[in-house]
């Protein structure tokens, strides 16, 4: 008989449920909760895992995503490592203390299972959520399985927390799709993790009364933009940062955490881009073509914030071709990675061509023959101006 | 402890001269009288509204003490923040177990009747163990005097104002203390700012208990009720003589009446000489006047049956 040879470590689980294994091995001091599909399993398990006494965290649940980040922001400022997740309406509702935390340099780490905005409402994958809090000054990390969502919590907390960027980071998986999928996930030792991620030593904190802190306070014309540029730098020592620990990390895990993934690239005569799950559906696709001889490849991107222009611009300056896969629309506006992308590719001297695809809107399924199609439309030279709304009745 | 107001602000210094009030303001003497009612070091959070903005304007600060502001309807779930992370950090032995630390959000009645509303139910329903202090000024006083669910009736706002048709604001006020207490909370209170000893106490009650407390104090405005800036602990006086702003505590359920006026003073006494109810002393308006005086003698008839009286 056949038998499948499984590692100890490895486990079958869903995205949820490996990114709440993290939030066990973190053991932050404080979690605030509140439901929201499909973001909900994550703090259910990690619910249970306080209960069975596996994490010594206490948990505030809130009466609304607006308390959760606001109580976060109240745990993060006393000194205590601090989280909570969400999804779709829930982030849009927090989206105020979301640019709050950002301001008072709070190393929150907030776990998102993408899921479209409403209206209309729907509960299903897509990038609008946070897309739309792209400019709030998170830290944005993406990620295409299981595993990486569980890894990535690990590289977030301990980039957000650097004391030279100080900056929240969302980890974001796809709803659904990542969420609620079973993959077998690696879990890694516990005891190496939490030594990875070191104790946590808030230089201001509330609840250090003999020293007190003001956070908060007014700022008006003249030290408003200080503060601003302040989070511009801090987000360019992101970036940098973000491969050191990238590097550190994958002594532990055996993967590699640049800002994108290059797939089949080197020789790539078309090559589509994309964010989290899609990445993977992508690569069946290039493995399947490149076995039909098309030179096809596939970028997939880690770091959405910051955002890597140059290296983006390097890894793509000989591809001749490039198609960008965007889950989520700005109306009025070329969609929001493609917009991106363009804007990295505009300083190289010869500019691929490019063409701007928005798919998986509200959860609409993309299949390999639609993922065919956008690379042979590369590859047949048929770029038009226009966005390519796949799967779309009537488009 | 007996109030003495000299022993009391001998005390260590949390909220330090130099903000930028109006001149009358009660805002501070609640602030210092509140925070001088325990020793334990205090942390605080502030709603947005006119305390936060007059109290800081970085790089300065008026607070001598661990505060943070967040938003305007948050202070309650901020502070709840603050207070589970001193749980957690305690049960973890990384601040000593025998550490007391207490902790306070202060709001306006805008950022705790109106927008707050949702937070401070949230945190009194969870059980944490704060004290929330609504300064209560009748409206949106930190953007230029907008009617909120605290303004009273017949007070001309700027979005409510008084003209040919309209005589101001046409609802009652929210009762806010019945609302708290409903939350089963320990201690709720509603006080004023010219009795510092009955606020002082009230304080004290409310840090001593083991949950959530909640204390909304009159905070009477010089600069949009209208009235000289010398006469806001004479305003909060009126308001009270007349009934129309009782002092009273919801301790355990348990309702007590904390002053009760010697004399029937009309409620016209209180609305007069405020230009907020100016409109309401024309003679095609006294129909209002007899309509609040109404609704304030039975208010405290009801406040009176509750303690038992």
């Amino acid at each position: 008989m056949d038998t499948i040879q499984v590692s100890k470590s490895m486990r079958p689980m869903t995205g949820a449920q490996a990114v709440a294994e993290a939030m066990r091995q973190i053991n932050p001091d404080v979690v605030a909760m509140y439901p929201i599909t499909p973001q909900t399993p994550i703090i259910e398990t990690f619910a249970k895992i306080v209960a069975d006494g596996r994490a010594s965290t206490e948990i505030i649940r809130v009466e609304s995503e607006h308390s959760a980040m606001s109580a976060t922001v109240g745990a993060a400022a006393a000194g205590a490592r601090a989280m909570t997740a969400t999804a779709a309406n829930g982030l849009a509702l927090m989206d105020e203390i979301v640019y709050i935390a950002a301001s008072m340099r709070l190393p929150i780490v907030m776990p998102i299972a993408n899921r479209a905005l409403s209206g209309p409402i729907n509960i299903h994958c897509d990038h609008s959520d946070t897309m739309n809090v792209r400019d709030s000054g998170w830290i944005q990390i993406y990620s295409e399985t299981a595993q990486e969502a569980y890894e990535q919590m690990f590289l977030a907390l301990k980039l957000a927390e650097h004391k030279d960027v100080l900056l929240p980071a969302m980890v974001c998986q796809d709803g659904f799709v990542t969420s609620h999928g079973v993959e077998n996930v690696k879990i890694h030792d516990d005891e190496t993790m939490k030594k990875f991620i070191g104790e946590y030593k808030p230089e201001y904190a509330l609840l250090d009364v003999d020293n007190p802190v003001t956070y908060g306070p007014l700022q008006l014309q003249d030290y408003y933009f200080e503060t601003k540029k302040q989070q511009v730098d801090a987000m360019k020592n992101a970036k940098r940062i973000f491969l050191e620990i990238g590097k550190e990390l994958s002594q532990i895990t055996g993967h590699d955490y640049g800002y994108f993934e290059k797939y089949e690239m080197d020789d790539a005569e078309a090559v589509l881009i994309a964010m989290n799950s899609t990445a993977g559906n992508i690569k069946a696709v290039v493995d399947k073509m490149r076995k039909e001889g098309k030179k096809v490849g596939m970028m997939k991107l880690r770091l959405f914030r910051p955002f890597p222009y140059e290296e983006i611009a390097e890894a793509l300056k000989d591809v001749p071709v490039v198609g960008v896969f965007d889950r989520a629309e700005s109306f009025g506006a070329r969609p929001p990675l493609y917009g991106e992308i363009r804007n990295a590719l505009f300083d190289l001297d010869k500019k691929p061509d490019m063409q701007s695809f928005v798919f998986g809107l509200g959860g609409r399924d993309i299949f390999s023959h639609q993922i065919e199609d956008a690379f042979n439309m590369l590859l047949d030279g048929k770029m038009t101006d226009e966005t390519k709304y796949i799967g779309c009745r009537g488009c | 402890m007996p109030f003495n107001l000299k022993e009391v602000y001998k005390w260590p210094k949390r909220f330090m001269p130099g903000g930028r009030t109006c001149a009358g303001c009660a805002i501070p003497v609640v602030a210092r009288t509140v925070l001088a009612a325990t020793k334990d070091p205090v942390v605080a959070s502030n709603a947005t509204g006119c305390m936060e903005v007059t109290s800081t304007i970085y790089p300065f600060t008026t607070w001598n003490m661990p505060w943070i502001h967040n938003a305007f309807e948050n202070a309650a779930a901020t502070i709840s923040g603050v207070e589970t992370a001193f749980r957690s950090l305690k049960a973890q032995g990384k601040i000593p177990k025998d550490k007391e630390i207490k902790f306070v959000a202060f709001g306006g009645d805008g950022g705790t009747y109106d927008i707050g509303l949702q937070s401070l139910s949230g945190a009194l329903e969870r059980g944490h163990n704060f004290v929330y202090v609504c300064y209560d000024n009748e409206g949106y006083m930190n953007t230029g005097n907008q009617r909120s669910s605290a303004t009273p009736y017949g007070a001309a706002t700027t979005t409510s104002p008084a003209g040919k048709v309209k005589q101001g604001k046409e609802e009652w006020r929210k009762d806010l203390v019945k609302i708290a207490s409903a939350h089963n909370i320990p201690y709720a209170a509603q006080a004023a700012v010219h009795n510092l000893a009955d606020l002082y106490m009230k304080a004290e009650k409310a840090f001593s208990v083991k949950g959530p407390a909640f204390i909304t104090v009159l905070s009477p405005c010089t600069t949009l009720w209208k009235y000289p800036p010398h006469l806001t602990m004479q305003y909060s006086k009126l308001a009270v003589e007349t009934r129309f702003w009782p002092l009273f505590e919801i301790e355990e359920g348990k309702v007590k009446v904390n002053y009760k006026p010697s004399k029937d003073v009309p409620v016209t006494e209180f609305l007069k000489g405020q230009g907020r109810f100016r409109h309401l002393f024309k003679p095609e308006n006294s129909d209002m006047l007899k309509r609040i005086q109404q609704h304030v003698d039975e208010a405290w008839e009801r406040l009176l049956k509750m303690d038992g009286i």
